[in-house]
């Protein structure tokens, strides 16, 4: 048999159920019962092969998370979550995908052809499972990921799974999985860090600079990791890394809750810079269904002159509750934190970061630009803290609320606490309305009424898009033209 | 070929055109002189679609289309160009993509290809050189920071890249100096062609030295009261509006 064909064989014999390889005893135990406890937590730990030190992590983090309370600090509104009525472990594919485009919602269908992505993917991502275009994506990825190996491994970046890092590089997880991000650090934290089931792990070694941007997208088994998704990040000393999150599709789940962790960590001199672009199903007009994202990110700049830098472009989720940090101890090192939310309909975001000066002469900039439409509800919650050695520190932030419509909210509540006086802290903040003269202006020269407000507010955002790597950065112009369609007239 | 019949149009309840009746034919250049007050500007509104203000009565053709049913992005692409008498400043977003994003509009709308960006820089910074205005204008975001003259010469650019068939300017020569009237001057006339028409509104008469206009209408009160050839433009600069309207009466 040519290698072509037979691995033509090998991919339908899986993508048809893994019948041959005797898999289907397992099905029925992949996946747990509603509810969480103990049990829940020890098989999650048992499906994954882990170590007994991971499970005992896990356990000490669940046994935090019950004395724990949820938060309610933010500035949103949602019923309670019952927690007891959730699953929190299913095997990938436990149900089949719609077999042809025709079976998928046109809505959905619609929002994929105005963001311009090509069919093929399109039915990828709408995880339609005809055989042609599963073999196709099995290739794509297979291909693309491969050569992509071979390169990255060349230099000796570690870029894989989180829990096949577990068991191929368990002295770096070890040490420095929760340093950043404690398992008792918040409610939602504990929460992931007790049943989280896969996510990125990336290693880069002292001086190298990672060859190429490393995406989510290109990451195999990055599909149903999405509800508990826990991402490690090392740059060791001199090391740089640029790496992309998300995807500008709209992504459904089933599962509503989320509750992401997303630990950085970089030593002297090292770069990170971690671009997400996040579009969970908001939820419909009237507020119904919709993912509710509760995520810790934070990044520990432990080097001198060490560097993070968070860019994020959010305009899904029905509730995002998210705060990308920087702790600032290594001397001289600099946060960043370029953020665009949007909200429609009747979504809530309350976004913002935290910046902790801790060494000296570490400096940090913060550009956020809420956009709040429909009746929707948009709140910037920021800190800048400096500590009594940040000698030098400096901190800029600039703040801009774009109302569109009269029946949304924009708020901005900025926490500043300083403890060394020779700490520079500047705060700006506006807040503005789509003029209609700017409106008219536009739509005299012949742009519709829709192209006039994705026009306006991408110029609102430029200084946040600029920071996307390129190809983001034109993706995510145009999810934010369609992200506001209806919302204006 | 543009033409107004009887057209009634109010802000609120305030009533301000009130019967306006004038054909601009393909080719010509008209002007429209008046007092403050007299509905010039609002006479360009109504015919580039602001909302704000109704039609009471009357209707208008362009090419023969209803102009009043269409909306306004509907006009700019059928043809119709409004040199803003106030432009407006968008924030971010720069001039060159602003104005290859409307050419992009006006191509798509009459089943033309797009422009790409190199080709749309070629020309745009041929027709600035053109109209002597520093290339970095492009560069710059919308009307931010414009001068009132920049922001004047930079409708031009526009109407000189977008080419309409109908361009209306509203006091477009306010506030400007010599040196900058000459280049609207020069930016009008470059465009004019039996297949181009343009409606010149202007306080003074200055402007018109530069656009010779085939016609002149007087607007007060809502209504045209006189129309002449350019003569009649030199007859209000050396009379004055009150002499010409009272004659009129």
């Amino acid at each position: 048999m040519a290698a072509v064909a037979e691995t033509l064989d090998t991919v339908r014999n899986v993508t048809e159920g893994g019948y041959k390889w005797g898999f289907t005893t397992d099905i029925e135990m992949d996946f747990a019962p509603k509810g969480l406890n103990e049990d829940t937590v020890r098989l999650i730990s048992e499906r994954k092969g882990e170590p007994a030190w991971l499970l005992e992590w896990r356990l000490r983090a669940f046994a935090a998370w019950k004395t724990m309370e949820e938060p309610h600090w933010a500035h949103l509104g949602y019923p309670p979550i019952d927690y007891q009525d959730a699953f929190y472990y299913a095997a990938p594919k436990k149900k089949p995908g719609p077999a042809s485009l025709d079976e998928v919602d046109p809505e959905l269908l619609k929002m994929y052809e105005k963001l311009g992505i090509p069919l093929k993917e399109r039915a990828i991502l709408a995880g339609v499972e005809t055989r042609n275009i599963a073999v196709d994506a099995v290739f794509d990825s297979v291909s693309v990921a491969t050569t992509f190996r071979e390169s990255l491994a060349k230099s000796g970046v570690i870029f894989c799974p989180i829990s096949e890092a577990v068991r191929e590089h368990p002295e770096l997880v070890k040490q420095y999985l929760g340093s950043v991000v404690p398992p008792s650090d918040n409610f939602f934290a504990a929460l992931n860090s007790a049943v989280f089931t896969d996510g990125s792990f990336v290693f880069i070694p002292k001086g190298v600079a990672c060859p190429m941007e490393l995406s989510t997208y290109f990451r195999i088994n990055a599909q149903n990791t999405g509800q508990f998704e826990r991402t490690l990040i090392i740059a060791e000393a001199g090391a740089s890394v640029s790496y992309l999150e998300g995807c500008t599709a709209p992504m459904r789940d089933e599962n509503q809750l989320h509750a992401a962790v997303v630990e950085l960590v970089a030593m002297d001199d090292a770069r990170i810079k971690y671009s997400t672009v996040q579009n969970w199903y908001p939820g419909d007009a009237q507020g119904r269904g919709g993912i509710y994202n509760f995520v810790t990110k934070r990044g520990a700049c432990r080097g001198a002159r060490s560097k993070i830098s968070w860019t994020q472009v959010e305009t899904g989720s029905a509730i995002t509750w998210k705060y990308p940090s920087c702790i600032l101890q290594g001397e001289g090192s600099v946060g960043e934190f370029y953020s665009v939310a949007v909200t429609n309909n009747r979504q809530q975001a309350d976004t913002g970061t935290k910046m902790i000066h801790i060494g000296a002469n570490t400096t940090s900039t913060i550009i956020s630009k809420g956009i709040s439409a429909g009746h929707s509800n948009n709140t910037y919650r920021g800190l800048v803290r400096i500590l009594p050695k940040a000698t030098g520190a400096r901190n800029f932030t600039q703040c801009d609320s774009l109302l569109i419509g009269d029946q949304c909210g924009a708020h901005t509540v900025p926490y500043i606490e300083s403890r060394n006086a020779s700490a520079k802290v500047e705060h700006e903040a506006t807040t503005s309305k789509i003029a209609d003269d700017q409106l008219f202006y536009c739509r005299q020269r012949g742009l519709s009424e829709e192209d006039a407000v994705g026009l306006i507010v991408n110029g609102f955002c430029r200084d946040v898009l600029k920071e996307l790597p390129m190809e983001f950065a034109v993706e995510a112009q145009k999810l934010l033209a369609v992200s506001l369609e209806g919302s204006v007239g | 070929m543009l033409q107004i019949t009887n057209l009634h149009a109010a802000i609120g309840d305030k009533p301000i055109l009130r019967g306006i009746d004038l054909t601009v034919p393909d080719g010509e250049v008209h002007a429209i002189m008046g007092p403050n007050g007299s509905g010039k500007s609002t006479l360009s509104y109504v015919l580039s679609g602001r909302e704000d203000f109704t039609v009471t009565e009357g209707g208008v053709t362009f090419d023969g289309q209803d102009l009043l049913a269409l909306e306004p992005e509907q006009r700019a692409q059928a043809g119709l160009f409004l040199a803003f008498q106030a432009p407006v400043e968008l924030p971010g977003v720069g001039n060159a993509n602003f104005l290859r994003t409307a050419l992009n509009a006006l191509r798509r709308a009459r089943g033309e290809p797009e422009m790409d960006a190199a080709t749309f820089l070629k020309l745009a910074r041929a027709e600035a050189k053109r109209l002597h205005m520093p290339e970095d204008m492009l560069k710059r975001n919308v009307n931010v920071g414009f001068s009132g003259g920049e922001k004047k010469r930079n409708e031009v650019l526009q109407m000189a890249i977008l080419k309409p068939k109908l361009a209306i300017l509203d006091e477009t020569d306010s506030g400007l100096d010599i040196d900058a009237l000459r280049i609207v001057g020069d930016g009008v006339n470059a465009l004019r062609g039996p297949h181009f028409s343009a409606l010149v509104i202007t306080h003074h008469q200055r402007l018109l030295d530069h656009i010779v206009p085939d016609r002149v209408h007087v607007l007060a009160n809502g209504r045209i009261l006189r129309s002449g050839g350019p003569e009649l433009a030199r007859a209000l600069e050396a009379q004055g509006y009150a002499q010409v309207i009272a004659e009129a009466a």
